[in-house]
Protein backbone atom coordinates (compact mmCIF):
# COMPACT_ATOMS: atom_id res chain seq x y z
CA UNK A 1 0.00 0.00 0.00
CA UNK A 2 1.68 3.76 -0.95
CA UNK A 3 -0.45 5.38 2.00
CA UNK A 4 -1.33 4.49 5.60
CA UNK A 5 -4.40 4.36 6.84
CA UNK A 6 -3.60 6.23 10.68
CA UNK A 7 -1.36 9.74 10.49
CA UNK A 8 0.30 10.39 14.09
CA UNK A 9 1.12 13.91 15.36
CA UNK A 10 2.85 14.95 18.12
CA UNK A 11 0.82 18.13 19.74
CA UNK A 12 2.22 20.66 22.15
CA UNK A 13 2.13 19.52 25.72
CA UNK A 14 2.20 22.47 28.07
CA UNK A 15 4.24 21.74 31.58
CA UNK A 16 1.09 22.63 33.14
CA UNK A 17 -1.18 20.46 31.56
CA UNK A 18 -3.02 18.51 34.62
CA UNK A 19 -4.21 15.48 32.90
CA UNK A 20 -1.26 12.74 31.97
CA UNK A 21 -0.25 13.90 28.57
CA UNK A 22 -0.81 11.70 25.23
CA UNK A 23 2.81 12.30 23.70
CA UNK A 24 1.23 11.02 19.71
CA UNK A 25 -2.29 11.37 18.83
CA UNK A 26 -3.94 9.75 15.72
CA UNK A 27 -5.99 10.39 13.30
CA UNK A 28 -7.80 7.80 10.34
CA UNK A 29 -6.45 8.79 6.65
CA UNK A 30 -9.04 5.90 4.95
CA UNK A 31 -8.23 4.28 1.56
CA UNK A 32 -10.43 6.69 -0.27
CA UNK A 33 -9.53 9.75 0.48
CA UNK A 34 -6.76 8.29 -1.65
CA UNK A 35 -8.67 6.85 -4.40
CA UNK A 36 -9.90 9.70 -6.13
CA UNK A 37 -12.99 8.70 -8.66
CA UNK A 38 -13.06 4.83 -7.96
CA UNK A 39 -11.05 3.05 -11.17
CA UNK A 40 -12.67 0.27 -12.96
CA UNK A 41 -11.85 -3.08 -12.49
CA UNK A 42 -10.68 -3.59 -9.04
CA UNK A 43 -9.71 -6.80 -7.62
CA UNK A 44 -12.55 -8.11 -5.62
CA UNK A 45 -12.86 -10.04 -2.21
CA UNK A 46 -12.58 -13.58 -3.57
CA UNK A 47 -16.17 -14.76 -1.27
CA UNK A 48 -19.30 -12.89 -1.08
CA UNK A 49 -19.11 -13.73 2.30
CA UNK A 50 -16.21 -12.33 3.12
CA UNK A 51 -17.26 -8.93 1.05
CA UNK A 52 -20.80 -8.75 2.88
CA UNK A 53 -19.12 -9.30 6.30
CA UNK A 54 -16.04 -6.31 5.48
CA UNK A 55 -19.09 -4.01 3.74
CA UNK A 56 -17.17 -3.88 0.62
CA UNK A 57 -16.31 -5.53 -2.54
CA UNK A 58 -12.94 -4.39 -3.10
CA UNK A 59 -10.18 -4.46 -1.10
CA UNK A 60 -8.42 -1.78 -1.90
CA UNK A 61 -11.80 0.17 0.18
CA UNK A 62 -11.43 -2.02 2.93
CA UNK A 63 -10.07 -0.31 5.94
CA UNK A 64 -9.25 -1.56 9.77
CA UNK A 65 -10.55 0.14 12.40
CA UNK A 66 -9.32 0.51 15.15
CA UNK A 67 -5.77 0.72 13.92
CA UNK A 68 -3.13 -1.99 14.28
CA UNK A 69 -1.85 -1.20 17.86
CA UNK A 70 1.08 1.35 16.91
CA UNK A 71 4.55 0.21 18.68
CA UNK A 72 5.03 1.85 21.79
CA UNK A 73 7.80 4.44 21.88
CA UNK B 1 -5.60 36.95 22.55
CA UNK B 2 -6.68 39.25 19.88
CA UNK B 3 -5.52 43.05 18.46
CA UNK B 4 -8.18 45.06 17.14
CA UNK B 5 -7.75 47.44 14.74
CA UNK B 6 -10.65 50.13 14.37
CA UNK B 7 -11.11 49.85 10.55
CA UNK B 8 -13.22 47.45 8.11
CA UNK B 9 -10.95 45.01 6.25
CA UNK B 10 -12.43 46.23 2.69
CA UNK B 11 -14.31 49.22 2.48
CA UNK B 12 -18.18 49.05 2.55
CA UNK B 13 -19.90 51.64 1.08
CA UNK B 14 -23.72 51.67 0.70
CA UNK B 15 -25.59 53.69 -1.80
CA UNK B 16 -29.22 53.86 -0.53
CA UNK B 17 -31.48 53.32 2.19
CA UNK B 18 -32.67 49.76 1.34
CA UNK B 19 -33.80 48.09 4.37
CA UNK B 20 -35.12 44.90 2.10
CA UNK B 21 -31.42 44.38 0.86
CA UNK B 22 -30.47 43.96 4.66
CA UNK B 23 -33.35 41.60 4.91
CA UNK B 24 -31.33 38.89 2.89
CA UNK B 25 -28.02 40.10 3.63
CA UNK B 26 -28.57 39.00 7.16
CA UNK B 27 -28.32 35.54 6.00
CA UNK B 28 -24.31 35.40 6.29
CA UNK B 29 -24.68 37.78 9.32
CA UNK B 30 -26.88 34.57 11.49
CA UNK B 31 -27.47 32.38 9.08
CA UNK B 32 -25.97 28.52 8.70
CA UNK B 33 -23.18 29.45 6.39
CA UNK B 34 -22.94 33.12 7.21
CA UNK B 35 -19.66 34.81 9.02
CA UNK B 36 -20.60 33.75 12.91
CA UNK B 37 -21.00 30.51 12.11
CA UNK B 38 -17.69 30.10 10.35
CA UNK B 39 -15.60 32.39 12.61
CA UNK B 40 -16.79 29.84 15.92
CA UNK B 41 -16.31 26.73 13.79
CA UNK B 42 -12.86 27.23 13.05
CA UNK B 43 -11.71 28.81 16.15
CA UNK B 44 -13.46 25.87 18.14
CA UNK B 45 -11.49 23.30 15.69
CA UNK B 46 -8.72 24.42 16.14
CA UNK B 47 -7.59 23.33 19.66
CA UNK B 48 -8.08 19.59 18.51
CA UNK B 49 -6.55 19.38 14.68
CA UNK B 50 -2.75 18.33 13.94
CA UNK B 51 -0.80 21.18 14.72
CA UNK B 52 0.32 21.93 11.20
CA UNK B 53 -3.32 23.15 10.61
CA UNK B 54 -4.11 25.28 13.86
CA UNK B 55 -2.48 28.49 12.56
CA UNK B 56 -4.71 28.34 9.30
CA UNK B 57 -7.68 27.60 11.39
CA UNK B 58 -7.21 30.52 13.63
CA UNK B 59 -6.11 32.92 10.94
CA UNK B 60 -9.04 32.24 8.87
CA UNK B 61 -11.41 31.70 12.12
CA UNK B 62 -9.93 35.86 13.05
CA UNK B 63 -10.69 36.64 9.03
CA UNK B 64 -14.41 35.64 9.26
CA UNK B 65 -14.80 38.09 12.13
CA UNK B 66 -13.55 40.77 10.57
CA UNK B 67 -16.17 39.88 7.77
CA UNK B 68 -18.81 39.33 10.21
CA UNK B 69 -17.98 43.16 10.93
CA UNK B 70 -18.58 44.16 7.11
CA UNK B 71 -21.48 42.64 6.92
CA UNK B 72 -22.77 44.12 10.06
CA UNK B 73 -21.87 47.55 8.89
CA UNK B 74 -23.59 46.97 5.65
CA UNK B 75 -26.77 45.85 7.30
CA UNK B 76 -26.61 48.80 9.49
CA UNK B 77 -26.54 51.26 6.68
CA UNK B 78 -28.59 49.78 4.99
CA UNK B 79 -31.22 50.28 7.83
CA UNK B 80 -30.19 52.89 9.84
CA UNK B 81 -32.68 55.64 10.08
CA UNK B 82 -35.33 53.84 8.20
CA UNK B 83 -38.71 54.14 9.21
CA UNK B 84 -41.13 51.84 10.91
CA UNK B 85 -43.14 52.05 7.48
CA UNK B 86 -40.16 51.56 5.52
CA UNK B 87 -39.27 48.35 7.39
CA UNK B 88 -42.73 47.50 6.95
CA UNK B 89 -42.74 47.93 3.16
CA UNK B 90 -39.37 45.81 3.14
CA UNK B 91 -40.78 42.40 5.29
CA UNK B 92 -39.44 43.43 8.30
CA UNK B 93 -42.12 44.43 10.55
CA UNK B 94 -41.51 41.62 12.64
CA UNK B 95 -37.80 42.21 13.00
CA UNK B 96 -38.92 45.89 13.74
CA UNK B 97 -41.33 44.83 16.44
CA UNK B 98 -38.50 42.57 17.96
CA UNK B 99 -35.76 44.98 17.81
CA UNK B 100 -36.34 48.25 16.48
CA UNK B 101 -33.16 48.62 14.10
CA UNK B 102 -31.06 46.93 16.15
CA UNK B 103 -28.98 44.16 14.24
CA UNK B 104 -29.44 40.30 15.43
CA UNK B 105 -28.26 37.07 14.83
CA UNK B 106 -30.43 35.60 12.30
CA UNK B 107 -31.14 34.35 9.03
CA UNK B 108 -33.03 36.26 6.16
CA UNK B 109 -36.42 34.08 7.47
CA UNK B 110 -35.65 35.29 10.91
CA UNK B 111 -34.63 32.01 12.48
CA UNK B 112 -32.11 32.60 15.34
CA UNK B 113 -28.75 31.41 15.02
CA UNK B 114 -28.01 28.17 16.73
CA UNK B 115 -24.72 25.92 17.44
CA UNK B 116 -26.48 23.26 15.65
CA UNK B 117 -25.50 25.10 12.63
CA UNK B 118 -21.57 24.25 12.97
CA UNK B 119 -19.81 20.86 14.24
CA UNK B 120 -17.08 19.98 15.40
CA UNK B 121 -16.43 15.99 15.33
CA UNK B 122 -12.85 15.87 16.29
CA UNK B 123 -11.97 13.59 13.17
CA UNK B 124 -9.37 16.11 11.36
CA UNK B 125 -10.66 14.94 7.81
CA UNK B 126 -14.33 15.45 8.87
CA UNK B 127 -13.71 18.60 10.43
CA UNK B 128 -11.45 20.45 7.52
CA UNK B 129 -14.28 18.88 4.81
CA UNK B 130 -16.84 20.12 6.72
CA UNK B 131 -14.81 23.95 6.70
CA UNK B 132 -14.18 23.49 2.75
CA UNK B 133 -18.01 22.36 2.45
CA UNK B 134 -18.81 25.56 4.25
CA UNK B 135 -16.84 28.00 2.29
CA UNK B 136 -18.35 27.12 -0.79
CA UNK B 137 -21.99 27.42 0.71
CA UNK B 138 -20.74 30.84 2.06
CA UNK B 139 -19.47 31.41 -1.54
CA UNK B 140 -22.74 30.50 -3.12
CA UNK B 141 -24.64 32.33 -0.67
CA UNK B 142 -22.98 35.33 -1.58
CA UNK B 143 -23.42 34.77 -5.23
CA UNK B 144 -27.39 34.57 -4.75
CA UNK B 145 -26.85 37.96 -2.35
CA UNK B 146 -25.64 39.63 -5.33
CA UNK B 147 -28.00 38.46 -7.64
CA UNK B 148 -30.41 39.78 -5.63
CA UNK B 149 -28.95 43.47 -4.55
CA UNK B 150 -28.76 46.43 -7.28
CA UNK B 151 -26.73 48.33 -5.17
CA UNK B 152 -23.23 48.77 -7.39
CA UNK B 153 -21.19 49.85 -4.29
CA UNK B 154 -22.45 47.39 -2.01
CA UNK B 155 -21.98 44.59 -4.63
CA UNK B 156 -18.42 45.49 -4.64
CA UNK B 157 -18.12 44.54 -1.15
CA UNK B 158 -19.94 41.71 -1.41
CA UNK B 159 -17.63 40.36 -4.40
CA UNK B 160 -14.20 40.68 -2.33
CA UNK B 161 -16.27 38.83 0.07
CA UNK B 162 -16.96 35.80 -2.25
CA UNK B 163 -13.47 35.95 -3.36
CA UNK B 164 -12.40 35.64 0.31
CA UNK B 165 -14.81 32.44 0.26
CA UNK B 166 -12.37 30.99 -2.83
CA UNK B 167 -9.09 31.82 -0.60
CA UNK B 168 -10.11 29.86 1.82
CA UNK B 169 -11.68 27.03 0.11
CA UNK B 170 -8.05 26.80 -1.19
CA UNK B 171 -6.32 26.94 2.04
CA UNK B 172 -8.71 24.63 3.90
CA UNK B 173 -8.01 21.86 0.81
CA UNK B 174 -4.27 22.34 0.84
CA UNK B 175 -4.70 21.63 4.74
CA UNK B 176 -6.69 18.43 3.82
CA UNK B 177 -3.57 17.19 1.77
CA UNK B 178 -1.05 17.99 4.60
CA UNK B 179 -3.18 15.70 7.19
CA UNK B 180 -3.15 13.20 4.23
CA UNK B 181 0.57 13.73 3.71
CA UNK B 182 2.72 11.09 5.38
CA UNK B 183 4.89 13.49 6.94
CA UNK B 184 4.32 12.72 10.66
CA UNK B 185 3.82 9.37 10.26
CA UNK B 186 5.42 6.47 12.05
CA UNK B 187 6.65 4.46 9.68
CA UNK B 188 7.72 0.73 10.33
CA UNK B 189 9.47 -1.02 8.25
Amino acid sequence: MDNTNTKYYYPYISPFDPCKPIVIKSYSTPPHLYMGFQPPNLPQFSTAREALFRGTLWPALYDTYPPEKAREE
Amino acid sequence: MWYYEKKLQYPVKVRECNPRLAKYLIEQYGGADGELSAALRYLNQRYTIPNKVVGLLNDIGTEEFAHLEMIATMVYKLTKDATPEQMKAAGLAADYANHDNALFYHNAAGSPWTATYIQAKGDPIADIYEDIAAEEKARATYQWIINLSDDPELNDSLKFLREREIVHSQRFREAAQILMDERDTKQYF
